[in-house]
């Protein structure tokens, strides 16, 4: 059974919550007393309705305020997949809890409210959607209740987000459009009876028709940073050596030639294990344990690729970063990389340009990156990190910057 | 297929990595052990993360004194089996030292005093990272919290400051004092934990099964009879078949009546429920923000 990784945003009020409320309802994946409990807070409020919306606006000062502060994980089955969503917010000052909710998404549903139209957080939520080369784009046109479900408004939405994602637009990336009211459960999970002007599919069933990612990365190069080196000293495996990690890419099979990197030993895959199970061959995303059949020097942080398929890599590179903390990045300061688990010393040498996202404003040779800017900065390294480009290999191609002072996490990276 | 009734294994992929994370970026972690089967799902996937190599660091009990006798037993048991080191600390030796104060009263429970015991229990050993069974979608506070959550030197979950978690690159630097909470079955859910523990045929306590038990009512809830629960002169308790959804201490969780006796009927009647697993813990329902609340203050 596979997994679906689903990223949504929208502005505040564009019933983001209430989408997800909606999404859980029908799929029965809410119990009696949690609806009980809505039911209660709904009318505490004062409503006339059950307020989806209250099932995922988790933090006190949320739902004082009535906004989404911070990525909720919401997790639902249909009878095919389980699906997570990160549900993040939208408010631009909150743009770094975006690109965390996204990181690990497949699918990204953009939300607009069909009485405003495309606007710069829908232009935002897009380019920062093909920034994490999200292959899997849906433009959820909400609300079209009270556009009385006019095709006119849902048209000219679609083609005001074709004009303004021209830029930001990937190649393979797939775009659906789909008119909706979450509060009336329109088009959600079946098809709308009050839009019969709507050929597509219904917001669960576009879900369910995605393929799961693990088809589409087969061909992708084996890249397995290791963890940790597992040597037990016990009687019955006493010269056992293995190498503990989760595969970042590609796949491995016993007998597999490999090189260590960076000290660039080759030796053969002699074993690979999951807890006591021998397999025969692992691929992405599997934690496996993979023996090899010389004794080569090995540690933490170092990455075992097949011969001949090495990443490039020197101390020096050039990354689109996006900033998240308050103190800006400026050329000279010194943070931690951490490119997968592995860690170095970094030094900013300069940054080449900056954009502010909430205006879409490009500088170069900006002097300082602020929050929620995004640039392409260069770096120089201490140690060599085995990473990929980004938009080759997302798995291998991404590293977060880390502040030596406040410990905080800062920034993202993604290689060029 | 029964999507429902199917773990998916990326999930333990998942947890496994988490985990061998905290040994290698941590220098004193610990697993916090209740005896519940979230916990007990840790153990195993801890125990598949290092093998052939044993669990790198101990167990830790925080024992309210009011545990279920079968829990005790089975994390006894589990203990000698797998020789791991077990660290036992208890709300009554805190009770002693004047640290917290027994609540009093019909709801009287140790429920709340166990954060006070299990930050003095991190500092006395100076735990940088503790590893928690926590799942996302147990509670509304608890989707919004990170794998690797950063507590201050007060144990305090500041729910504005947590760091940004990209990609699966996990932060656990720390000053010194600060400690990390680890949650590395984040993203599974009541039913990815039962099926993971059918699949595995990983034991837990007997009264997760249905069986004879002394029980009253209470509020819509059965609550299990025992000594240290202040009952009224018209709770009589009457024996009848339930069962534990949730294993914390027994003034805070409530039984159902059940007979599901396997570990399949159990998933059936999961599948079936209408009352989701925090339902029946009666902590949470003292307020609609009881969890968060709780939360800042250091709790689990």
């Amino acid at each position: 059974m596979d997994i679906l990784r689903i990223a949504t945003a929208g502005s505040v009020d564009d019933g983001k919550s209430t989408l997800i409320g909606r999404l859980l309802f029908e799929t029965q994946s809410i119990t009696k007393d949690k609806i009980e409990a809505l039911k209660a807070a709904s009318q505490r409020k004062g409503l006339d309705f059950v307020d989806l919306s209250l099932l995922t606006d988790g933090l006190i000062a949320e739902r004082e305020q009535g906004i989404t502060i911070d990525v909720a994980h919401i997790y639902f089955n249909s009878p095919n997949r389980k699906y997570i969503i990160a549900d993040t917010p939208g408010h631009f000052e909150y743009t770094r809890n975006m690109v965390t909710g996204a990181s690990n998404a497949s699918v990204s549903i953009i939300l607009i409210d069909a009485r405003n139209g495309v606007g710069e957080q829908t232009r935002r939520h897009f380019y920062i959607s093909s920034l994490l080369e999200i292959k899997n784009v849906i433009v959820a046109v909400n609300k079209m209740d009270l556009v009385n479900y006019d095709q006119a408004v849902f048209e000219k939405i679609k083609s005001d987000f074709n004009e303004a994602a021209t830029q930001a637009r990937k190649p393979g990336q797939n775009i659906s459009f789909i008119p909706l009211s979450s509060l009336y459960g329109e088009n959600i999970v079946n098809v709308s009876e009050k839009m019969t002007w709507y050929q597509g599919e219904s917001l669960l069933q576009l879900l369910e028709s995605i393929p799961p990612i693990s088809l589409e990365k087969e061909n992708l190069p084996f890249r397995f940073p290791v963890q940790q080196v597992i040597r037990p000293k016990k009687d019955e495996f006493h010269d056992f050596r293995g190498y503990a990690g989760k595969i970042a890419s590609g796949s491995i099979s016993k007998g597999d030639m490999v090189t260590a990197l960076p000290g660039n030993q080759i030796s053969k895959v002699d074993k690979i294990y999951k807890f006591d199970t021998e397999l025969e061959s692992a691929s992405q995303n599997e934690s496996v344990v993979i023996t090899l059949e010389d004794d080569i020097d090995i540690s933490r942080g170092n990455m075992l690729v097949k011969v001949g398929e090495q990443p490039e890599f020197s101390k020096q590179l050039t990354a689109q970063v996006c900033w998240m903390d308050t103190n800006p990045m400026r050329a000279g300061s010194a943070y931690l990389l951490q490119h997968g688990i592995n860690r170095v010393k970094t030094k900013v040498s300069q940054i080449n340009s900056s954009l502010e996202i909430s205006n879409f404003e490009e500088i170069a040779n900006a002097e300082a990156l602020k929050l929620n800017q995004i640039g392409v900065v260069s770096f120089r390294l201490a140690g060599p990190i085995f990473a990929d480009k980004f938009e080759a290999n997302p798995s291998n191609g991404a590293f977060i910057l880390i502040d030596e002072f406040s410990n905080n996490t800062v920034g993202v990276g993604f290689m060029l | 297929m029964d999507i429902n009734k199917h773990f998916p294994r990326a999930l333990e992929d998942e947890a496994i990595y988490i985990i061998r994370e905290v040994a290698a970026q941590f220098e004193k972690p610990v697993l916090l052990f209740s005896g519940g089967k979230d916990s007990i799902t840790l153990v195993r996937l801890a125990q598949k993360a290092f093998y052939p190599g044993k669990i790198p660091f101990p167990l830790l009990h925080v024992d309210t004194g009011h545990n279920f006798p079968e829990t005790i037993e089975f994390r006894d048991q589990l203990v000698a089996e797998l020789g791991v080191e077990l660290i036992v600390r208890t709300v009554e030796d805190s009770i002693k030292a004047g640290r917290v104060k027994e609540e009093t009263g019909k709801y009287a429970s140790r429920n709340a005093l166990q954060t006070v015991t299990l930050l003095d229990a991190i500092e006395e050993f100076k735990f940088d990272a503790c590893i928690g069974g926590a799942r996302r979608d147990e509670e509304k506070a608890r989707a919004k919290e990170r794998i690797f959550s950063v507590r201050n030197d007060f144990g305090e979950w500041d729910a504005k400051k947590q760091r940004p978690e990209l990609f699966d690159m996990l932060n656990g630097k720390i000053d010194i004092g600060e400690n990390v909470r680890v949650f590395p079955i984040s993203n599974w859910t009541e039913l990815d934990v039962w099926n993971y523990i059918k699949d595995e045929n990983v034991a837990i306590p007997s009264i997760y099964f249905a069986h004879k038990r002394m029980v009253f009512d209470r509020d819509g809830m059965i609550w299990s009879d025992s000594e240290f629960i202040n009952k009224t002169e018209d709770e009589i308790p009457y024996e009848t078949i339930v069962r534990f959804r949730t294993v914390g201490d027994m003034t805070c969780t409530a039984a159902v009546s059940s007979d599901a006796d396997t570990i399949d009927t159990i998933i059936e009647e999961i599948l079936e429920a209408e009352i989701s697993e925090r339902g029946a813990r009666i902590d949470d329902k003292r307020s609609e923000a009881a969890m968060e609340k709780r939360k800042q203050q250091g709790y689990f």
